[in-house]
């Protein structure tokens, strides 16, 4: 493995960890919640529910493959 | 001080105490097996390309708009948040081991004390490069969370000043006992820094979306009750599975 691939896994290992799913899910509520809010429609409440789901369904994921 | 000032200080204090205990122990484990000037050399070198990445990556920071960077550093502090507070529950609900800061001691000590003895100019190589890794690896951790949560509040100062005092603790008992800070309660400081940075990473990355907080920063308050309430009956919810599970398989055996 060379330096720049040890590098982007080191950083893909800090941010992202064992569940990439839950970077996906968090960028598509964000995205939602931008969505909303560009139509002037209340936004603030989407990302804590949101995450709370995304949560449970990455301890899920955990549990099914420990 | 404001509620979001308040916090700041707090979760960099909590997020930096946790990570600074980590690196104390592998310190301690490289001085005691290959002598201390090594691995107090190796600290220092780690602390300078720590002091460099702040001092090149801090006021580049400062000069982001305010709510791309909320947008950007909302995201990642949430995505990050998320990962601790999932290993803090999996942790609290049995079904992932405690964090045992004197198994870690022993196993460095033990790997430390093995290894061949490789000394340039007076200093053992193993002992240096053990403290350097460990102290820059968990320092990572730090100024990452200092840089971004202290840009995203509008002040590094401040999550450098939460950061600052708990390394002053961390190292002064660390100096004090010369042993692994096994009395200090890392799993429930890591749940709470989990649902500390999960808090942050929901409030600032919405605010970065475009959303308004009704309340404005003592949103914040409601959104910590809120996760904190949320893992809590996760813990529960998951703790009352693993027993149920562990009963089922002890009646089978």
């Amino acid at each position: 493995m060379n330096w720049l691939s040890r590098f982007g896994h080191f950083w893909w290992e800090f941010v992202i960890g064992d569940d990439w799913l839950v970077a996906v899910f968090v960028v598509i509520a964000i995205g939602a919640t931008a969505v909303l809010a560009a139509a002037s429609i209340a936004a603030w409440w989407l990302l804590p529910l949101a995450v709370p789901l995304v949560l449970w369904l990455s301890l899920r994921r955990a549990i099914r493959s420990a | 001080m404001k509620t979001g000032d308040a916090f700041l200080v707090l979760s960099a204090f909590l997020a930096s105490g946790v990570e600074f205990v980590e690196a104390v122990t592998i310190v301690l484990a490289a001085g005691l097996a290959r002598g201390w000037r090594s691995s107090l050399g190796g600290l220092g070198a780690a602390t300078v390309v720590l002091a460099v990445v702040v001092v090149v990556l801090g006021p580049a920071l400062t000069v982001i708009p305010l709510r791309g960077l909320r947008l950007v550093v909302g995201a990642l502090l949430l995505v990050f948040g998320l990962q601790w507070l999932r290993k803090a529950i999996l942790r609290a609900s049995g079904y992932k081991a405690l964090h045992d800061e004197d198994a870690i001691f022993a196993r460095e000590l033990a790997d430390a004390q093995s290894a061949a003895h490789l000394e340039r100019a007076g200093v053992d190589w193993y002992g240096f490069t053990l403290a350097f890794k460990g102290v820059l690896l968990e320092g990572l951790e730090v100024v990452f969370i200092v840089l971004t949560f202290g840009s995203a509040q509008g002040s590094i100062p401040l999550a450098a000043a939460g950061a600052t005092a708990a390394l002053v603790l961390v190292a002064g008992v660390g100096v004090a006992v010369r042993a692994p800070l096994a009395r200090v309660p890392e799993n429930a400081m890591k749940f709470a820094v989990g649902v500390m940075l999960t808090t942050f990473g929901i409030f600032w990355s919405a605010e970065g979306a475009g959303a308004d907080w009704p309340g404005s920063d003592a949103a914040l308050l409601g959104v910590l009750g809120w996760v904190a309430l949320c893992s809590f009956l996760l813990v529960r919810l998951l703790r009352r599975e693993r027993r149920t599970q562990l009963r089922t398989a002890e009646v089978r055996a």
